[in-house]
């Protein structure tokens, strides 16, 4: 002690002056970089797209013009069809088998046995997005497929009919849920080590069973957890876009290209050479990302302190 | 105490809204300097006709897939002094529109564009010289004398108000290919009319079950089997208007007839493409009507039928019927940018490419769109002992019986069929009563492109 005080800087050094002007520098310098990409790749497409929304090819104000556009074209109405029945099938496969897993998981005894489960479940995650697909693409060919028999007891025997337009949300929710789900289930895994093994005991003490246990305790204090999956699912939800354009150019077209909101964008841009309505269409999913994650927060109490 | 909060309080909000302004300023700037990057992105070509750049010279870039690649390996190993940076890509195959969305990128960022570029597509002019990326050929960019080497209609998807703005790479007629030994082997009269081919489907049924005389599962069945009846499904009367009828007695009389063979199973609903044909179908083909490349790319390299088994026919006509058509199945084009700065070597490459022996005459699994190449790859074809018999006939005849009411427009005709009837095939509906859906298809993608629709 004696040591750190009589080598301690004078109060007006040079140095302590400027951690008086620069309080946290340590802390924005971390953030620094993340901060500048965000605003770069982040913010400015996303005003930029916004810029664009609202006006037209010659950069004049076009009110909402854009926006009727997007709703008026054929494709729209079935394409938040589409996206609204994907969505429905992943958050509710989701939320159900995530949390169920990860309580099942949690219940294993051997820590060697939760390793290799919890490294299985993370490995599809570790792949690229479009990787994963190409993976798929395999597996649903039952030409192809390891698990071909299974198809055919299922009735299916070409590519053809395993992509059928009626498939296609389940088959987008086998694909999303083996690429995401795995993340989601060791986070679950570690929030329910968070809870105190007191709690738990006195349950058990009380005489609640597993079920009862995960019921009344484990799944309502693994609440904000599954909120916060939700919301960032819900926003992947909407951007649909990787798992049909890939279908779509391995059933050559079978499946779609305009099956989801975001390949519907895409078409606008690429194929109708018309950005302004495409970023309308980005604009609105924009929206309803916001407003949705709005409700799940407000509802849920997600800020709320303990 | 309160009084000071507030002042600072106040100091602080108003240096939160000078940042703030600052930020929104920066913002501002910043959108400025990107939209002034996005204005005027398709180029003065667009409006002014073609003003080429100044000619630097440089390395000449060239997009090609990967069955064109060694047409520019072989170009680069003839002229060692170009400089080429050749980039294989997917050949927009499928109507994947790659090219398009680079393009429109191009655009935007004014640089990027490659010299040359093959497509697999044919409707590219429809987009690419709105948006000023194709240079005009016929304007001193091609010899007259060159261009006149062509085979008579080959080079229509290319011309736009009678200015040329690619060259058409392969020609891609329909003919109706078969397995002569077992045609012989089990008596049978090759087709010549349409009627004649579903009656021989019929009868295949019962004698011979499991073997087929086509295949409607490929997205391009409409170009093979309904462009050959003349189906007036997408007849483009102007450079933004189509005639759209997929109801007619043309139309329906070939619709019933994939029904029939699709009923009793003598034609397949899987693409020749695809892993379940290759596996289950491919050694069990009788006949199969198809453009020129079947032979090379689907029987010999896919299928690897053995030689002396396939050979060629002209496709079916319908009976009474006097003037014969066939459909035509992609083809290829080559485009050159007119943003290139070195036009004159990107020319010659696109000469070279397109009309050559070296490459044309005896590389390229299609027939030569250019007539000399095309003598070349016929007299290779048969010289090469895989074809039993010679087909340099059947092909230099459908050559110059494509039916022209077929249009080349923006939308994918491929597409459209794959998304609206394929798998209502694969459910078991039958065509003809997915022919007005198909109708409506075309139309709604058509006016989502900006045209105008006539029924």
């Amino acid at each position: 002690m004696s040591t750190v005080s009589t080598t301690a800087r004078p109060a007006g050094s040079p140095s302590r002056r400027r951690r008086a002007t620069w309080p946290g520098r340590g802390g924005h310098l971390f953030v620094a970089a993340y901060v500048v990409l965000l605003i770069a790749f982040g913010v400015v497409p996303t005003v930029y797209a916004v810029y664009f929304a609202f006006t037209d090819a010659g950069d004049n104000f076009a009110g909402v013009a854009n926006f009727v556009a997007a709703a008026g074209d054929f494709r729209y109405l079935s394409a938040i069809g589409h996206v609204a029945l994907y969505l429905v099938c992943w958050l509710v496969s989701l939320v159900v088998l995530v949390v169920g897993l990860a309580l099942v998981l949690h219940r294993v005894r051997s820590a060697g046995v939760s390793r290799v489960l919890r490294f299985l479940y993370y490995i599809p995650g570790a792949l690229a997005g479009a990787a994963s697909v190409m993976v798929w693409l395999f597996v649903l060919d039952p030409t192809v497929s390891p698990v071909s028999f299974l198809m055919r007891a299922l009735g299916f025997s070409t590519f053809g009919e395993v992509v059928a337009p009626g498939h296609l949300p389940v088959l987008f929710t086998l694909i999303a849920f083996w690429t995401g789900a795995g993340g989601w289930i060791v986070v679950m895994y570690g929030a329910l080590n968070n809870i105190s093994p007191d709690l738990l005991e006195a349950a058990r003490i009380d005489g609640a069973g597993a079920w009862r246990t995960a019921w009344h305790i484990q799944i309502p204090l693994l609440r904000k957890w599954i909120v916060y999956m939700m919301i960032l699912a819900f926003a992947g939800g909407t951007q649909l876009f990787v798992e049909p354009q890939l279908l779509s150019q391995a059933s050559v077209g079978v499946a779609g290209r305009d099956y989801s909101l975001n390949q519907l964008s895409y078409d606008f841009a690429f194929q109708n050479n018309n950005v302004n309505t495409a970023a309308a269409i980005s604009v609105e999913l924009l929206l309803i990302g916001l407003v949705v994650a709005g409700v799940f927060v407000a509802r849920s109490g997600f800020f709320d302190a303990d | 105490m309160t009084a000071k909060a507030d002042a600072a309080g106040a100091r602080r909000a108003t240096h939160r809204r000078a940042r703030f302004a600052g930020l929104a300023l920066g913002v501002a700037a910043v959108l400025a300097a990107v939209a002034a990057c996005g204005n005027g992105g398709t180029g003065a070509g667009a409006q002014n006709g073609f003003q080429p750049v100044q000619q630097t010279g440089g390395k000449l870039t060239v997009w090609v897939d990967s069955t064109r690649l060694p047409a520019a390996q072989l170009y680069q190993k003839a002229h060692p002094a170009v400089k080429m940076d050749i980039v294989t890509y997917d050949g927009d195959a499928n109507g994947s529109n790659y090219l398009q969305t680079k393009v429109s990128l191009f655009n935007r960022t004014r640089s990027g564009w490659p010299d040359v570029v093959f497509s697999s597509q044919n409707n590219e002019a429809s987009w690419a010289v709105q948006a000023g990326f194709t240079a005009p050929l016929n304007k001193g960019l091609i010899s007259d004398a060159t261009l006149r080497g062509w085979a008579p209609g080959a080079n229509d998807p290319c011309m736009v108000d009678g200015t040329l703005y690619c060259l058409r790479n392969d020609l891609a007629q329909t003919v109706l290919w078969y397995n002569a030994p077992l045609m012989k082997q089990w008596g049978y009269q090759v087709p010549k009319t349409w009627e004649e081919y579903q009656a021989l489907g019929k009868r295949l049924a019962t004698e011979h079950p499991g073997y087929l005389v086509g295949t409607a599962g490929d997205n391009f069945t409409p170009e093979i089997y309904l462009w050959a009846s003349k189906c007036g499904a997408n007849r483009i009367t102007a450079p933004k208007a189509v005639k759209v009828d997929t109801t007619s007695a043309e139309c329906t009389r070939m619709a019933a007839l994939l029904d029939s063979l699709v009923q009793n199973h003598t034609m397949a609903t899987s693409s020749v493409f695809s892993s379940d044909f290759d596996k289950n179908s491919a050694d069990k083909v009788l006949m199969m009507p198809g453009p020129s490349w079947f032979g090379g790319s689907i029987f010999n390299e896919a299928f690897k039928t053995p030689a002396g088994q396939i050979a060629a026919a002209p496709l079916p006509q319908w009976a009474g019927d006097n003037a014969p058509s066939v459909g035509n199945v992609g083809g290829g084009t080559w485009l050159l940018s007119a943003h290139s700065a070195n036009l004159k070597d990107a020319a010659d490459f696109l000469t070279w490419v397109s009309t050559s022996d070296e490459y044309q005459g005896k590389v390229s699994p299609g027939y030569p769109a250019y007539a000399p190449a095309a003598k070349a790859w016929l007299a290779k074809q048969t010289s090469s002992g895989y074809y039993s018999g010679d087909i340099t006939g059947p092909l230099q005849t459908a050559a110059a019986q494509v039916w022209p009411g077929w249009g080349y427009g923006q939308f994918s005709q491929e597409a459209i069929w794959a998304a609206t009837v394929t798998p209502g095939l694969t459910a078991g509906k039958t065509i003809v009563s997915m022919l007005p859906d198909w109708q409506k298809a075309v139309t709604d993608y058509a006016r989502s492109d900006g045209y105008e629709v006539s029924q």
